[in-house]
């Protein structure tokens, strides 16, 4: 750990730029600098941010603020544009129309490199025919840096993400969360002010996907700086996000901190899609209201009455789906005690009670 | 019969045996005539089988082998380099720069039309080509860039150069095209984040990923350059020698134990030369 640090130290210290990285927890001295955190923490804002290929509109006029050194998700299912949206930001896509500030800097134009973003790739992208430090280093060869120099640089970015043992091995002779942990290394070495990481847990098993996760964010608080992650997973959003950026159909229906989004949907899509909600259309309205705040008792004493049509055991909850009044679909998700206290089977019909206070009235 | 059937090691060497057969009898079975052959003793009226090393030595002996053979080396090595350059820039144009697949494919076949010919054919149509009143001298005197026809345009070793170069050109796009196809788009997209040119791109990510598809290539273009006797016959008006012409002089003079142990040496040559070339590059992911 203290080797660590030392290195994290240096690696502040020498950036190209000139710029310092700030690492909140380990180095308070430099979040007390205002100058300083101007220069680093620059805000990256999305202004009527479009993109049509053809006719068909992938991004819709997007306006959007990340806040300096926060961790966004943009959340959405796939073809709803927020891939389209982070190659912009990246600059491997052009911008049909509006503009992408950093800092209040446009940089749409730019080439990606002198963005002040870096990406990682879906499938990590490594080079193949390069070392694992080579491929960090990467960035530091294409500026000229020496090779004994750009290799001390990719051993400290290595170190920085516990990879110093296989630098001298090729992508292919690494496991998934390996391969992983470089291409971080080497998005990170250029010093990017935003890193964009484009469905970076995807090609993971679920068991590393959680424990990478847990990395990332670490990484994240560390750097301070902008991280802005696209995924379909919403757990992973919850798990991750200060911020989530809910995409569909081009535009973003809602935008707020995980619990906003998720104790406050917005629309109909984001509920649904963001999960453990039910949608129902009741005489006063639609709503959205949470699974878990739903209570399975006896017939004839709950709001609603409904049919149990599936019981599925998920460990801590049982999670009951049934038809009620109107063909709709509600599911309950009750803790586990309290279903076997009084189980129920499918067929069997029921009431649903719930809090009115639980309601969540839905604007679209 | 059954139990036998079933055992792994006969049904394996079964399995193994057309292929085995059909190298044997094509293959090895020739080599090890050629490499007999050469030890034969040969007089002007017969060929006696025997057991001497008189054919290599006179082969070794002479000045005129290493001149051949360093001939052939020539054209080989201008050949490949020349081939080198069109073929990878052709094929760069292909993967890189050709976006749809429809024209990657219409363009590809484009290329493949001169082979809709024998090469003989294709050879030859270059004569009036070049020749002394051919088109590109005339055209070159009607434009006043030269005052009378240049001589060297047919029968000198630029034709056999020439020749070569476009037989053999496409046998360096297709390998080549082949392994540019393969490489990743989000690699070039990860190094141009990383900030490099297209230059440094081309220098640091496609060359490196495409050397198995130039090595392919390269092992075409050479080995049929060194074997090839007919174009350096037909280009260079029988000016100019390679070891293909060599070999298939002593055949016109019924000389085959001296052609057979020509063609033992050119053999070893290729195989030397094939073996160094694969030291450098691991072409194996590409079969």
């Amino acid at each position: 750990m203290q080797k660590k640090e030392a290195s994290g130290q240096s690696l502040c210290r020498t950036g190209p730029r000139g710029f310092v990285l700030p690492l909140p927890h380990r180095f308070a001295a430099t979040q007390t600098d205002g100058e300083r955190m101007d220069q680093i923490r620059k805000d990256l804002e999305l202004v009527a941010l479009s993109k049509c290929y053809g006719d068909a509109v992938a991004v819709d006029a997007i306006t959007h603020r990340f806040a300096p050194g926060s961790y966004a998700c943009l959340l959405g299912p796939s073809g709803c544009g927020k891939s389209s949206t982070l190659r912009m930001i990246a600059g491997h896509e052009s911008v049909t129309e509006g503009a992408v500030l950093l800092g209040g800097a446009d940089i749409s134009h730019l080439p990606p490199a002198k963005r002040g973003t870096a990406m990682m790739f879906q499938n990590y992208a490594l080079f193949p025919h390069l070392s694992v430090a080579e491929n960090v280093a990467f960035s530091l060869k294409m500026k000229g840096v020496e090779r004994a120099e750009r290799m001390a640089k990719a051993g400290e970015m290595l170190e920085l993400v516990d990879l110093s043992a296989l630098s001298d091995r090729l992508p292919d002779q690494l496991s998934g969360g390996q391969q992983q942990r470089v291409a971080l290394a080497r998005a990170l070495i250029t010093r990017p002010q935003v890193l964009l990481l484009d469905e970076p847990l995807s090609a993971l098993d679920p068991f590393l996907r959680i424990r990478m996760r847990g990395e990332l964010k670490r990484l994240q608080r560390e750097l301070g700086i902008t991280f802005i992650h696209v995924t379909h997973g919403q757990d992973e959003a919850l798990a991750l996000a200060d911020e989530i950026v809910v995409m569909n159909d081009a535009v973003i229906e809602q935008a707020g901190t995980a619990r906003d989004v998720f104790n406050a949907p917005r629309t109909a899509f984001v509920a649904q899609f963001i999960g453990g909600h039910n949608v129902i259309a009741l005489p006063q309205g639609r709503f959205a209201i949470r699974a878990d705040a739903v209570q399975v008792t006896a017939e004839m004493v709950g709001d609603c009455e409904g049919q149990i049509t599936g019981v599925e055991y998920q460990g801590t909850h049982v999670a009951v789906a049934t038809r009620i009044t109107g063909d709709q679909e509600l599911s309950a998700l009750v803790p586990e005690a309290a279903f076997f206290a009084q189980p129920f089977s499918p067929g069997d019909r029921v009431g649903l009670v719930w809090d009115a206070a639980d309601l969540h009235e839905l604007t679209a | 019969m059954h139990r036998l059937l079933g055992s792994r090691h006969v049904l394996g060497w079964l399995q193994v045996a057309p292929l085995a057969l059909v190298l044997v009898v094509f293959l090895v079975l020739p080599i090890v005539m050629i490499v007999t052959v050469s030890f034969w003793r040969a007089t002007e009226f017969s060929i006696i089988p025997a057991f001497v090393w008189e054919n290599y030595e006179f082969l070794f002996g002479s000045s005129v082998t290493y001149r051949v053979f360093l001939n052939t080396s020539k054209y080989a090595v201008i050949t490949w380099a020349l081939t080198l350059v069109i073929g990878f820039t052709v094929a760069y144009f292909l993967a890189f720069h050709v976006r749809t697949l429809t024209w990657q494919v219409a363009l590809f076949l484009v290329c493949t039309i001169p082979f809709w010919t024998s090469n003989i054919i294709r050879m030859i149509s270059w004569i009036p080509f070049l020749g002394r009143n051919g088109i590109a001298n005339s055209t070159l005197i009607s434009w006043g860039v030269i005052d009378e026809p240049v001589e060297w345009l047919l029968f000198s070793d630029f034709a056999v150069i020439l020749a070569f170069v476009h037989l053999y050109t496409l046998f360096m796009v297709v390998p080549i095209f082949n392994t540019m196809m393969r490489i990743d788009p989000s690699l070039i997209e990860a190094a141009r984040d990383a900030g490099a040119s297209g230059v440094q791109i081309l220098w640091n990510v496609i060359i490196p990923l495409t050397k198995p598809g130039i090595m392919i290539g390269t092992i075409f273009v050479v080995t049929l350059v060194m074997g090839d006797f007919i174009t350096v016959r037909f280009m260079s008006g029988s000016q100019s020698a390679n070891v293909g012409r060599l070999i298939s002089n002593d055949i016109a003079l019924l000389a085959y134990p001296s052609a057979a142990a020509t063609a033992v040496v050119l053999l070893l040559t290729v195989l030397i030369v094939i073996g160094i070339l694969l030291r450098f590059v691991d072409i194996r992911k590409e079969l």
